[in-house]
């Protein structure tokens, strides 16, 4: 178990790593204690402050109905976490498993597969979770369903690939010539080895999903009032742009840099794990 | 290669079919009674009757379709239901914002990305390469209606400069084509550096090298014609990328367009609206593929050789 | 003399692959560079053309003379002769060629570049080249993309680049490697031959005794980037010197062999990283003693026409 964390650790060691390895630490501990490290309530109006820049009481200032920003923030992280990783959990285990048994079996299920991914993947992800959550409609659920399906052809593509890279290695066939079962190939050999540069695929993909469910609140599709998040927070801070930008400024910052966090740390554990050549067809 | 090139056409022929069959049904996935949708609140029941029968909703779906798709090879994309007009209307007044737009931040970040790789590739690992790489990695995170925002802020809200929304004159296609045009800049930018790097190792520049041709026309004429080669196929293909951007930064920047139709139709569950925009942007799609795939054959005769 | 070599030292970043090669070729002949991977012999030959900082190397010691100027010259300098005086053939002929041209414009740009011509001089000449080279059909040839041709093929085409310009010194880093065994034989003829003919010099750059026996004049015989025996090629096949020289042979199979009687050498080549102290063939030679692993020996002349770097050769009685 500690030698499959090395990478990891050495992730952390590279200075970008660390700086943003600790970033994403931060997000992630705030989201988690959101409530024990602010005493303000995210939704607890003051008109009386309203739009007020930060200042001591409100290191962040103040939103049009006087809501404590960083509160909101913090808040709002929680949202954006749970959301992506929700998402981005459902759509690797869906690809993994579509992509395997493609690689796998090959045949007609594999042609269907490939056409399938080959049609959505030319498709940005923001028109496939805009269809989805125009059908299903607007709100937590239905952004999770739609930001899952939009990345599902991606991770299909990567797993499928990986697999049928291992598939015509020589291991394989010395297992098949023992006698192995396509079970025990399928998830005892293939799936964890293809697994890695799928993982770390998938933590990169968080970072994108991250920014698609902001676009989609910032649309007013995502998670309903009172559930603060990111994107309906800039989106209400739209209209206040000329007298309190800081409304908008500020989470889209917190965005931006967790969002840059990740992919920088995605990018020293793919440098610390090797797999960048496994990751290039991607 | 006229043939391929006609080949590949016809395919898109079932391809469209293909793709409107799925936007048909996507459409009319959308759960609870499609006529309540029809129906503005409070309507007298006779209007179900009405609307039941002008939308022929008690008709088996695949008669639906069939209508729908008849009309639609005629030009009658139905009739918007809470704008109250043709929606082939609606997509003429729209489409020509949409094509500015998204020409636009197409020509913007294709040639910028791609000077931008070039360099960085051709300087590799000094100053310029940091530098760019730097600003690849902000451009391709930043969230394109911050970007957008932000852009507002600072050049319609602070300078002045340019205008905060609408669609009048030139000077309102500037920031919505920077902002699309700048997260598209980071992408191409990336993908040039990457292939011109990659074709850098390989045996036959040194052999170029070897026959004493000077470096910089090594660089910028054998180089970088294998490596557009990715690019440009890959250019055409994520053409996607474009409309997507095109679809938020119109709502940002209240432009009319295709994007700003597709979100009030949903919004309004306008359904004719949103099955004809939907399918307009999926034929961008396709044919963005398709003019991918004729690209990457002119540009490659490996790639020919393999279709004949 | 045509090009002369002394105690060359190449490095790239921190690692000296190359440490004191020395060797000189003279017109028309063709001097054969021999050695395992890992000796340093297409290094060397990239010194030689100029081309170190493509890879990242330099060169960090010792002399490189071509027709008697140095070959440490400013860049644009050295452009000037490549292609045109010093001529370069690679070791992959797949990928040599630039897949997305026409054969004909490959080979026209040499003499357009060099030697002034216009187009259709130029596609005259390579013409004319090509049939020397005994590629039949030129014209559709010169017409063609690489991916039509076989490796054979664009070996000859790489040859006819290299030759287009009429080159004083050509060097062939591993010409043969990566054909097949038959097509091997015709392209070291045609390549010997055509030397021969112009009066070029040809350093010749291969781990293959065979090629040596059959085309070479001279060989040196570097071992982990430093000479260890060089020898007119009769000299060295007959009697060799240095204890890896005379294992090298051993390694080729021979006509009417006992069985089991193939050797290979024990050990394996040092990598850069981690080469010996004092002679560096020391850990795999039967001939080791004290002194080979602390003193480098010097390379000296032996013979008539011979240099050596060994403590105890072969033909003295070993301590």
């Amino acid at each position: 178990m500690m030698r499959r964390l090395t990478p990891l650790r050495n992730a952390f060691r590279t200075p970008t790593g660390m700086l943003a390895g600790g970033w994403l630490l931060l997000v992630i501990t705030v989201a988690v204690f959101a409530h024990l490290l602010t005493p303000y309530d995210y939704d607890i109006q003051d008109l009386a402050h309203a739009k007020m820049p930060p200042d001591a009481a409100h290191w962040m200032g103040t939103d049009e109905f006087g809501r404590d920003l960083m509160t909101r923030i913090f808040y709002g992280a929680r949202t954006s976490m749970t959301v992506s990783t929700v998402s981005i959990g459902l759509s690797l285990l869906c690809g993994l498993t579509l992509g395997a048994a493609a690689a796998y079996f090959g045949g007609w299920f594999d042609r269907v597969v490939t056409t399938a991914v080959d049609l959505t993947w030319s498709f940005p992800e923001i028109l496939i979770a805009l269809l989805l959550v125009a059908i299903i409609g607007p709100g937590t659920m239905g952004t999770m369903v739609a930001i899952s399906v939009a990345y599902l052809a991606q991770f299909t593509r990567l797993t499928r690939a990986q697999i049928l890279s291992l598939k015509s290695e020589t291991f394989v066939e010395a297992a098949r010539s023992l006698g192995a079962s396509h079970g025990h190939l399928l998830f005892g050999h293939l799936i964890p080895n293809a697994l890695t540069p799928v993982l770390v695929a998938a933590m990169l993909a968080t970072g994108d999903a991250i920014i698609l469910e902001a676009t989609l609140g910032f649309f007013g599709l995502g998670a309903q009032p009172p559930t603060p998040s990111w994107g309906a927070m800039m989106s209400s801070g739209a209209a206040q742009l000329f007298t309190a930008p800081w409304i908008i400024l500020l989470p889209g910052l917190v965005l931006t840099i967790t969002v840059i966090a990740i992919n920088l740390f995605g990018d020293a554990l793919i440098e610390a794990l090797d797999i960048r050549a496994k990751l290039r067809d991607a | 290669m006229l043939g391929y090139i006609i080949k590949r056409s016809l395919l898109l022929i079932p391809v469209f079919f293909a793709a409107s069959v799925v936007v048909f049904l996507l459409i009319h996935m959308v759960p609870g009674d499609p006529v309540d949708n029809l129906l503005r609140v409070g309507a007298p029941p006779e209007q179900r009757q009405i609307i039941t029968e002008r939308y022929g909703l008690d008709k088996p779906l695949v008669i639906q379709y069939a209508i729908w798709m008849n009309g639609v090879l005629h030009g009658d994309l139905g009739n918007a239901i809470i704008m109250r007009r043709p929606v082939a209307d609606l997509l003429a007044e729209a489409l020509p914002h949409s094509i500015a737009l998204g020409a636009s931040a197409f020509l913007f970040y294709a040639i910028v990305g791609i000077t931008l790789g070039v360099i960085a590739a051709l300087w590799r690992d000094r100053w310029p390469d940091r530098t760019i790489m730097t600003g690849v990695l902000f451009g391709s995170t930043l969230p394109s209606f911050w970007l957008g925002l932000l852009l507002m802020l600072i050049f319609s809200v602070w300078l002045g400069w340019l205008p905060v929304s609408g669609a009048r004159g030139w000077k309102s296609l500037v920031l919505p084509v920077l902002t699309i045009g700048l997260g598209g800049t980071a992408l191409v930018t990336r993908i040039t550096r990457v292939a011109m790097v990659e074709v850098q190792r390989k045996d036959f520049v040194l052999l170029l090298h070897a026959k004493g041709i000077h470096p910089l026309k090594i660089q910028l004429l054998r180089v970088l014609h294998h490596a557009l080669i990715p690019v440009v196929t890959i250019l055409a293909l994520r053409i996607g990328f474009v409309l997507g951007g095109a679809i938020t930064v119109e709502v940002v920047f209240a432009r009319p367009g295709i994007g700003t139709l597709l979100i009030r139709g949903i919004m309004q569950h306008d359904y004719p609206v949103v099955q004809a925009s939907l399918l307009m942007l999926a034929m961008a799609v396709i044919l963005g593929t398709f003019l991918g795939d004729v690209l990457q054959a002119l540009m490659d005769p490996r790639a020919r050789a393999s279709l004949s | 003399m045509l090009l002369e070599v002394h105690d060359l030292r190449v490095s790239i970043g921190a690692v000296t692959p190359l440490d004191g090669v020395s060797f000189a070729l003279d017109r028309g002949e063709i001097h054969g560079l021999v050695g395992e991977s890992g000796s340093g012999k297409s290094l060397t030959a990239m010194a030689v053309m100029g081309l170190l900082p493509l890879i990242g190397g330099s060169v960090t010691g010792g002399t490189l003379r071509f027709d008697g100027h140095s070959l440490q010259r400013p860049e644009a300098e050295l452009r000037k002769l490549r292609g045109r005086r010093i001529a370069f053939i690679t070791q992959n002929p797949m990928t040599a060629l630039d897949p997305v041209r026409r054969i004909g414009a490959q080979v026209d740009e040499v003499a357009t570049l060099h030697l002034g011509l216009d187009r259709k001089a130029a596609r005259v000449r390579t013409i004319d080249i090509l049939t020397k080279l005994r590629i039949p059909s030129a014209e559709t040839v010169a017409h063609s993309y690489p991916h039509q041709l076989s490796g054979g093929m664009k070996q000859r085409i790489v040859i006819a680049m290299a030759l287009a310009a009429e080159p004083d010194l050509i060097v062939a880093d591993e010409p043969t490697t990566a054909l097949d065994v038959t097509v091997q034989a015709q392209i070291i003829h045609i390549l010997t031959t055509l030397v021969r003919e112009n009066g070029m010099g040809l350093l010749l750059i291969t781990h293959d005794m065979g090629v040596v026996a059959q085309a070479c004049d001279r060989v040196t015989v570097l071992y982990a980037g430093r000479v260890a025996e060089a020898q007119p090629v009769g000299g060295l096949f007959a009697a060799p010197c240095h204890p890896y020289t005379r294992a090298l042979m051993e390694c080729i199979p021979r006509e009417g062999m006992a069985r089991g009687a193939l050797a290979g050498i024990p050990g394996v080549v040092p990598s850069v990283v981690n080469y010996p102290a004092g002679c560096r063939f020391h850990p795999r030679c039967a001939r080791a003693d004290a002194i080979c692993c602390t003193q480098v020996p010097r390379l000296t002349s032996q013979g008539l026409d011979g240099f050596l770097s060994c403590h105890h050769p072969l033909g003295e009685p070993s301590s």
